[in-house]
């Protein structure tokens, strides 16, 4: 399983600190209900999202057909290994 | 309570009010401007109300005042805006209001009227000198060279009208014929003289002789202020026939006729005078004027607040015109809808109003009980207010129904920005949307009726979020303006040797090899911009995406739903609609999104059981349409077509008992009132009093049953017999309704998600088609051209990039997201069939007065 601790606790932990902690200290008042709901969805909606994408990448079924030339550079440019 | 996740409670009050105080109550309230009064006369017209007169009156101050206001604007002096905002004034003060404008109005009229006349005579004046200036020349012209052209018309008789023009030779020359040669001049109309002339000719035929020469300058008309052209003619005729026909022509075309001196030494002394009395008449002229524009520029000052002070005051008696005369004609009678949260400051409002008038006596506000459904309030703020509006621009919602507007406010820019996610065009949406909120104040202040702007200000806490949320998807898509930020090193890398590479012009990296094994951290890895096959992998994703949102959001309706149901009491519906709704949802859609993430996370291309292979990996779309039709899944060589043990087992009994929750939705509960309306109907043979309780009860199922509550008018207990029936039939057609609604529309509206994916790919490509055609033609040159390139690319790309990509992009990701938010998610829960509580309040009134008077 493709899958790496790190950036998902650091994400769910990120989005749960906003749509979890975050409404209990939203000061009193008479919008806090609002602020307490924009809070939960905004966390829901963008953890969820993120958390699409990262699964959709965890396994890849295919990869990317590239360019000869493009493989050239990534493998210059982002350290490949070039066998020769 | 009072927040906005339902619309406000309210009461209906009954106010009494003495009737000298119910002026200055009135008033307090409508600064308050949280009552909605009832018409409580509505069959009496408004001529026959207590107060038409006042309305008369202060109809008539705002006419005067708009003549004010026509008046200084034809003047073009500033009028003051202060912003201040008097309070209504007392009903006596109306009289010295009345008397202030009735003077400054006299004033005026009196002033436009004596311009009017001066101005008048001071185009005759004009016009005569330009006549004796022009037919001077006419004269010296004749002098010179005119017997010999015309001396048959000279007349030798030497009568006193003898014209110089003709000479002494011209007169000696032509003795034999006795003419008497009369002339006319005068002013007319430059665009009149074609027809002018030709009517001359033929009414004399020919007879007379006309010159005309045009007057350069324009003139100025004094009934309508226009510049008009004219021109100055003179007619030569003889005899008095052909004068008084002559004339009547000049008449008939609006010529004006000036009496004109004969002997050029009278003419010269005519010039003269006429010269001074157009001096004389012009510092009249300029007095007249500087007093007008004194009293304008006074009038100026306070005419913003006069309107406000008089609109305030027709409104309060147009506002107690609403109410009933008590029979001791001491007191007035209103009855008002109220928020309950509220009624301690209208109290207060009240108390205030009862002081000022000087009454001793309080007025009583009660709350009465009623079956009326009462009006809704949800209190906005200037950030919820534009979300509000989204969702009354669908339909107000009914009193106290579940509000979506709480939820849209995250739902809707985020779901806006699924199809518009870019960082850059989201960045650019971000700032304009700032830069609204930041300069909010003097952009308010700056009214404007562009509309285009004032829908882009009103909304601009929904452009802020959508700009946000699009910079957000902007990351997870990996997108810049079509181009991929690699933050955290793409976690893919080349694993071809050199040679291979010089062999083959492109190439496939295998996932096996080429794959870290763990995915790109943050959102799209930036390697898939490069990669030709970058659609099949993204469509792949933002499919699922769309489906897994949409999802969510409909079960997120289905389950606000309950909140209505167990707000209203409606037990019964909880067990026969909410529950098959959300187990037909659950059984087959959220399945289906299940099945996604199980794809995700079983099948691998390193895997070791070759049934888990990328190339075993089964399509989700057909995996669930095959279980739909209970079709058995067929394994294509080694691979299994289940992705679990027993998977087609518990498939078909998922789809069992979602289709068994169809005839749930449609029978259950018509059947349940049948049931209940003959149990309340079979006592009503035997005894008529159990029907009391019985009916009564039945009637309650009933009410829930046709969904908007019935109007408690109705009689308790309904008549026996064929009215049951109907009333059943009609049940069952709803409930039929209903249920087909919701079964297709899971359906349809599951698939209606796909535009998600659909947008954003449109979005995404293009940009890139963008960025390619344009963009790249200019960074491709060399040399000093290419600067010069893409100097001028860039302007290009960047109005083709904001034109199109953020506005009209924009707009369409903006609709469809309006579309799914009103069909796909509130249809769920949400009737919208309410009316919207509009108080009493100056506030609106002023403003409403005052966008119509700019039109």
């Amino acid at each position: 399983m493709g899958f790496s601790f790190i950036p998902f606790i650091f994400f769910t932990a990120l989005w749960a600190v906003v749509g979890i902690v975050l409404p209990f200290v939203v000061p009193k008042g008479p919008n806090r209900g609002i602020f307490q709901l924009v809070l939960m969805l905004t966390a829901a909606t963008c953890w969820i999202f993120w958390l699409c994408c990262y699964m959709a990448q965890m396994n890849p079924l295919i990869g990317p057909k590239l360019s000869n030339r493009t493989l050239m550079l990534m493998a210059k440019n982002w350290g490949g290994k070039i066998p020769n | 309570m009072g927040s906005l996740f339902r619309s406000e409670e309210m009461t209906l009050c009954q106010l009494f009010l003495q009737s000298e105080a119910a002026y200055a109550c009135v008033s307090e309230l409508g600064e308050l401007g949280l009552v909605q009064f009832r018409d409580l006369n509505p069959d009496v017209n408004a001529f026959q109300r207590k107060f038409v007169n006042e309305v008369r009156r202060c109809d008539e101050m705002e006419r005067k005042l708009r003549y004010l206001e026509k008046e200084i604007k034809k003047d073009n002096i500033p009028m003051t805006d202060t912003g201040e905002n008097p309070e209504a004034p007392q009903p006596r003060e109306m009289i010295d209001l009345e008397a202030t404008f009735e003077k400054l109005e006299n004033e005026l009229r009196e002033v436009n009227m004596n311009a009017e006349s001066l101005k008048r005579n001071f185009l005759e004046l004009t016009e005569v000198k330009h006549i004796l200036r022009k037919t001077q020349v006419f004269f010296d012209e004749a002098a010179q060279g005119s017997l010999v052209s015309y001396p048959q018309m000279a007349d030798p008789s030497r009568e006193e009208e003898q014209v110089q023009l003709l000479g002494e030779e011209g007169m000696r020359a032509g003795g034999q014929a006795a003419l008497k040669l009369g002339f006319v001049a005068g002013v007319i109309l430059r665009e009149r003289i074609p027809a002018f002339e030709r009517m001359l000719w033929r009414a004399c035929r020919g007879n007379v002789f006309l010159r005309q020469a045009e007057i350069e300058t324009p003139l100025e008309d004094p009934a309508t202020g226009d510049e008009v052209y004219k021109s100055v003619f003179i007619i030569f005729f003889q005899g008095d026939q052909l004068k008084t026909r002559v004339r009547k022509i000049c008449e008939g075309f609006r010529a004006s006729l000036y009496p004109c001196r004969e002997t050029p030494a009278d003419r010269r002394e005519m010039a003269m005078s006429v010269m001074t009395r157009i001096e004389d008449l012009n510092t009249v002229l300029g007095q007249t004027q500087d007093h007008r524009h004194r009293v304008l520029v006074a009038a100026a000052k306070n005419i913003k607040s006069w309107f406000i002070k008089v609109r305030k005051i027709k409104a309060i008696y147009h506002t107690l015109n609403l109410f009933n005369l008590d029979v001791t004609q001491k007191c007035l009678i209103a009855e008002c809808w109220v928020p309950v949260l509220d009624m301690e400051s209208i109290q207060l409002a009240l108390r205030r109003g009862t002081e000022r008038s000087g009454s001793s006596v309080p007025p009583i506000l009660n709350r009465m009980d009623t079956f009326e459904e009462p009006p809704t309030y949800n209190r906005t703020n200037k950030f919820t207010k534009a979300f509000q509006a989204l969702v009354d621009a669908y339909g107000v919602a009914n009193y106290r129904e579940v509000n979506p507007a709480p939820y849209a406010i995250i739902t809707f820019p985020f779901l806006f920005a699924v199809m518009f996610g870019d960082l850059g065009h989201g960045l650019i949406m971000f700032l304009f949307a700032l830069y609204m909120v930041l300069k909010e104040k003097p952009l308010q202040a700056k009214k404007t009726d562009n509309e285009i702007w004032n829908i882009f200000f009103g909304g601009r806490y929904c452009l802020l979020l959508m700009g946000m949320f699009s910079m957000y998807t902007g990351i997870i898509y990996n997108d810049v303006f079509s181009k991929s930020l690699n933050v955290f090193g793409s976690h893919w890398s080349s694993v071809y040797d050199m040679n291979y590479l010089m062999r083959n012009k492109d190439a496939t990296i295998d996932p096996k090899d080429a794959y870290s094994s763990t995915p790109y951290p943050v959102g799209v890895d930036p390697v898939w911009q490069f990669a030709s096959n970058k659609i099949v992998f993204l469509n792949a994703f933002k499919m699922k995406v769309s489906i897994i949102l949409g999802v969510a959001q409909m079960l997120f309706g289905v389950i606000l739903s309950l909140w209505n149901y167990r707000y209203f009491g409606k037990r019964l519906d909880i067990y026969l609609l909410f529950i098959p709704q959300i187990i037909f949802l659950c059984f087959l859609f959220l399945y289906m999104v299940l099945l996604m993430f199980i794809k995700w996370v079983s099948y691998e291309a390193t895997a070791t059981d070759e049934r888990l292979l990328p190339t075993c990996a089964p399509s989700i779309l057909i995996t669930f349409i095959n279980m739909v039709l209970f079709k058995p899944a067929e394994p294509s060589g080694n691979c299994d077509p289940y992705m679990y043990g027993g998977q087609g087992g518990l498939q078909k009994l998922l789809v069992v008992v979602a289709l068994l929750c169809v005839p749930w939705m449609l029978l259950a509960k018509p059947l349940y009132i049948m049931r209940n309306q003959r149990k309340a109907h079979l006592p009503l043979n035997n005894h008529v009093n159990a029907v009391e309780e019985n009916g009564g009860a039945a009637h309650a199922d009933l009410e829930s049953g046709v969904q908007n509550a019935a109007p408690a008018q109705q009689p308790a207990h309904k008549p026996a017999g064929g009215h049951d029936e109907e009333d059943l039939q009609e049940i069952f057609i709803h409930s039929g309704i209903h249920t087909i609604e919701y079964v297709l529309g899971s359906v349809s509206h599951t698939a209606s998600y796909l535009r998600l994916w659909a947008l954003s790919l449109a979005h995404a490509q293009l940009s890139e088609v963008l960025w390619s055609m344009v963009m790249r033609m200019g960074l491709q040159r060399e040399g000093w051209f290419g600067g010069v390139a893409v100097f001028l690319m860039f302007a290009f790309w960047a109005v083709l990039t904001v034109s199109i990509l953020v506005l009209m992009e924009g707009l369409s990701a903006f609709l469809h997201t309006l579309r799914l938010h009103w069909v796909e998610f509130q249809s769920k829960f949400y009737s919208g069939a309410g009316y919207t509580f509009s108080p009493f309040a100056f506030e609106v009134i002023l403003e409403q007065a005052a966008s119509s008077n700019d039109d």
